[in-house]
C-alpha cells in the first residue's frame, strides 16, 4: 500500500505530527509566524474529541497546557520569540513541577517585536537559558517539513519519557516553506506513553525517586490526589527549604537530561569521514550548508557538515571529537554567533571557528558558506 | 457533634503559615463546610491557587491541589477544566494575585463563563511580601510602598467580575463566618464562572500601618461596613455611604464554556 503524501508547510506538518503523537490539548495565542499551528489544531482537535483553546495571552496559553497536562492530556502550544519570552515564566514551572509539554517556537527576528516575518535562529539560547534557575533543557531544530513532523513526535516522546517541557524550534523558513511530506502509518513511529503510577493512590508520591530519576506522573481526576507546586518540593510534592532535599531534587531534574544525552541527542553527519573543514549548521541554514559542501567537494575541498538536530542538550561529545581532527569549523547561523560559542566551548582552541552571522532577515546562501570554507587553512 | 474538618485536611501539613488574626483560616473552614455540604469527591476536585498567603490554602486540603505561579491560577485552572470538564475546579487566592498580576486571566475566565469557582480573599494588601499596596488598597491608606498614603484608586472586585461576564458574583466577609460556606456552596452549584469575594483582614501588614489597634477592631470594621443586599434595598444613598454590599450580588443562567466546547466537538465531528 502506498503511503499518504501531501504538500505541506512546516507549521502544518508540526500540527499533523502532534496529532500523530496523540496530542489532545492545544493552548495558544496568535503570533506570527507560528499561527498556522493553532489554526490547524483548532480544526483537527475537536474532530477527535480533543480540546483547543485560544487563551488571553501567551502566559495563559502556557498555563493552560500545564494544567491540562496535569489532568492527563498530551499538550502543545505554539509561539514565536516575543511569546517565548513571555512563556519562560511557566516553562520554568513545567521544569520544576516536571510536567510534560511541547512548546513549538518558530524563530523570527528579535529582540522584542524584531522582524515578525523574517527568519532567524536567535532563540536557541533562550531555549536553554530563558527561564531562571537551573533546569533541564531539550530543544530540537528541524531542517525540513518532513523532519518537523517527525521531530514534533519525538518532542512529545521525550517530554513524556523525561517528564519535562521540550521545545521544537524551526526557523521561519522551515516553518513556512512547503515540501512534500510522506506520512507514516499509525504505529510506524513509536509513540511513548506517560509512565503511569503502579502504586495505589494512598501510597502515591508525584516525585517518588524509588522509581528512578523520572517518577511516574498520575493525573488529576484519575483517583490520585496529590499536590503540585512551583516551589522547591519534596518527593510528596509539598514545598521544602531543606537544603539537602532541594539540592538533590534540583540535581535530579537536570540529571534526567544530562544522564541521557545519548538517548536525546540526534545529528546528521554529512561527508564527514575524511572532512577537513566541517560546517556545523542547523535548521534552514543546513540546507545552504549542504549545497556548499557539495560544491566544495566538486572543487576538491574535503568539506563536510555536522548537522545539529538536537540543539539542547548540545552535541558536546561529537563536537569535541571533531575539533581534535579537523582544520576548522564554519558556523553559519541567523544570529550573531550563538551556536558558534557552544562550538568554541567544545573545541577548546583545538580548531578555529569561522562564523557567518546574519541577522538581517535574509537566509544565508551557499556562496557565503563556500567562501568561508575556502578560508579555512 | 462537632464538624469534622480534619477529614478534608492534610493534618501532617499543618499548622498553616497564616498569622494570628488572619482571616484566611476562616475562609478555608467555610470552603470545607461547603465541600462537605455538596459531598464533593476529593479525587474529582481540584483546588488551584497562585502565589501569596491565601494561595497556600490548597496545600492544606486533601484534594487534587495545584499551587501555580503568581497570578496564573485562573489560566492553569482553565486547562484543567477544559481537559476534564467533569472535575470540580475551585480557585483560591488573594487580591493582588488575582486582580493585579492575574487580572487578565481573571477577566477572561469571567468572560468565558467557564464553570469554576474563584474565592478571592481580599485583605487589601500584598501580605506575603510584607505589605505593599495592592489594586484593592483603599486610596489614602498606607502600605510599605505607599508611605505617604496610597494615590491609587482601588478595584471593586465584584463589579469587575460582573462587568467581565462572571455569571455568579457574591461577597462576604471574614467576620460573617457562617455566611461564607453558604455563598461558596451556591457558587459551586452555579453552572458558569462564579466569584466569591471575601473581605478579609491582614493585621500584620495592613492593620498595623493603618491604625487598627487590634484584630478585633479590624473584624468590627468588617461587621460595620457590611450591608446585606436585601437590607440595602431599603436604605438611602446617604445611609449606604462607605458601606459594602454582601450576599449574592449577581446571578445569571447562561451557556458555560465547557458545554459550549462540547458543542464545538459535535459540530466538528459532524463536519468530518
Amino acid at each position: 500500500m502506498s503511503k499518504k503524501v501531501a504538500f505541506l508547510q512546516g507549521n502544518e506538518a508540526a500540527a499533523q505530527g502532534a496529532l500523530y503523537a496523540g496530542c489532545n490539548f492545544f493552548g495558544g495565542y496568535p503570533i506570527t509566524p507560528s499561527t498556522e499551528v493553532a489554526e490547524v489544531m483548532s480544526i483537527e482537535l475537536p474532530k477527535v474529541g480533543g480540546k483547543f483553546i485560544q487563551m488571553e495571552d501567551e502566559i495563559g496559553a502556557m498555563a493552560a497546557i500545564l494544567g491540562a497536562s496535569l489532568a492527563g492530556s498530551k499538550v502543545l502550544t505554539s509561539t514565536s520569540g516575543p511569546g517565548l519570552s513571555l512563556k519562560q515564566e511557566l516553562i520554568g514551572y513545567g521544569c520544576i513541577a516536571e510536567i510534560p509539554c511541547v512548546i513549538y517556537n518558530v524563530m523570527r527576528g528579535g529582540p522584542s517585536t524584531g522582524m515578525p516575518t523574517g527568519p532567524s535562529q536567535s532563540d536557541v539560547m533562550c531555549a536553554k537559558w530563558g527561564t531562571h534557575g537551573d533546569h533541564p533543557a531539550i530543544c530540537l531544530t528541524p531542517a525540513s517539513v518532513q523532519e518537523t513532523y517527525e521531530e514534533v513526535i519525538r518532542a512529545f516522546n521525550l517530554s513524556e519519557k523525561y517528564r519535562t517541557p521540550v521545545m521544537v524550534m524551526p526557523d521561519e523558513i522551515i516553518a513556512h516553506m512547503r515540501e512534500r511530506i510522506v506520512f507514516p502509518e499509525p504505529g510506524e513511529i513509536e509513540v511513548v506513553p506517560r509512565k503511569a503510577p503502579t502504586v495505589p493512590p494512598e501510597q502515591y508520591k508525584p516525585y517518588d525517586t524509588s522509581f528512578g530519576d523520572v517518577p511516574p506522573l498520575a493525573s488529576f481526576g484519575s483517583g490520585y490526589k496529590f499536590h503540585v507546586t512551583g516551589l522547591n518540593k519534596m518527593q510528596d510534592g509539598f514545598p521544602t527549604t531543606k537544603a539537602e532535599v532541594v539540592q538533590a531534587e534540583e540535581e535530579r531534574q537536570v540529571r534526567k537530561v544530562d544522564a541521557n544525552v545519548d538517548d536525546i541527542v540526534q545529528f546528521e553527519e554529512y561527508e564527514l569521514a575524511d572532512a577537513e573543514v566541517v560546517v556545523v549548521a542547523y535548521g534552514s541554514t543546513s540546507r545552504s550548508a549542504r549545497y556548499a559542501v557539495n560544491v566544495a567537494r566538486e572543487q576538491g575541498i574535503k568539506a563536510g557538515m555536522f548537522r545539529i538536530k538536537t540543539f539542547w542538550p548540545f552535541p558536546d561529545k561529537q563536537i569535541k571529537a571533531l575539533a581534535a581532527k579537523v582544520k576548522g569549523f564554519v558556523v553559519p547561523e541567523m544570529n550573531l554567533g550563538m551556536c558558534a560559542l557552544e562550538i568554541e566551548r567544545n573545541a577548546q582552541g583545538k580548531a578555529p571557528i569561522l562564523g557567518i552571522f546574519r541577522v538581517d532577515g535574509e537566509p544565508i546562501n551557499p556562496d557565503q558558506i563556500l567562501e568561508k570554507i575556502k578560508e579555512v587553512k | 457533634m462537632a464538624f469534622d474538618y480534619e477529614k478534608w485536611l492534610r493534618p501532617n501539613k499543618l499548622p498553616h503559615i497564616w498569622c494570628p488574626g488572619c482571616g484566611h483560616g476562616i475562609v478555608m473552614k467555610g470552603l470545607i463546610r461547603a465541600m462537605e455540604t455538596l459531598k464533593l469527591e476529593k479525587e474529582n476536585t481540584t483546588i488551584v491557587s497562585g502565589i501569596g498567603c491565601a494561595s497556600r490554602l490548597p496545600g492544606y486540603i486533601d484534594c487534587c491541589t495545584l499551587h501555580t505561579a503568581h497570578g496564573r491560577a485562573a489560566a492553569f485552572a482553565t486547562g484543567v477544566k477544559m481537559a476534564k470538564p467533569e472535575m470540580n475546579v475551585i480557585l483560591v487566592g488573594g487580591d493582588g494575585d488575582g486582580t493585579a498580576i492575574g487580572g487578565n486571566h481573571f477577566i477572561h475566565a469571567c468572560r468565558r463563563n467557564i464553570d469554576m469557582t474563584y474565592i478571592i480573599m481580599n485583605n487589601y494588601i500584598y501580605g506575603m511580601t510584607g505589605g505593599q499596596f495592592s489594586p484593592c488598597t483603599p486610596t489614602g491608606h498606607k502600605a510599605s510602598t505607599t508611605p505617604y498614603g496610597n494615590p491609587d484608586p482601588g478595584f471593586d472586585i465584584a463589579k469587575l467580575a460582573i462587568g467581565a461576564g462572571a455569571t455568579f458574583v457574591a461577597r462576604g466577609t471574614a467576620f460573617h463566618a457562617n455566611q461564607i460556606d453558604k455563598l461558596i456552596t451556591e457558587a459551586i452549584q452555579h453552572k458558569g464562572f462564579s466569584v466569591v469575594e471575601i473581605l478579609d483582614d491582614c493585621p500584620t501588614t495592613y492593620g498595623r500601618r493603618n491604625k487598627f489597634k487590634s484584630v478585633i477592631e479590624m473584624m468590627n470594621r468588617l461587621k460595620e461596613v457590611a450591608v446585606p443586599v436585601k437590607a440595602a434595598e431599603k436604605m438611602t444613598a446617604e445611609q449606604l455611604q462607605g458601606k459594602v454590599l454582601t450576599g449574592v450580588l449577581y446571578k445569571e443562567e447562561k451557556a458555560h464554556y465547557t458545554d459550549e466546547y462540547a458543542k464545538v466537538i459535535e459540530r466538528a465531528k459532524a463536519a468530518k
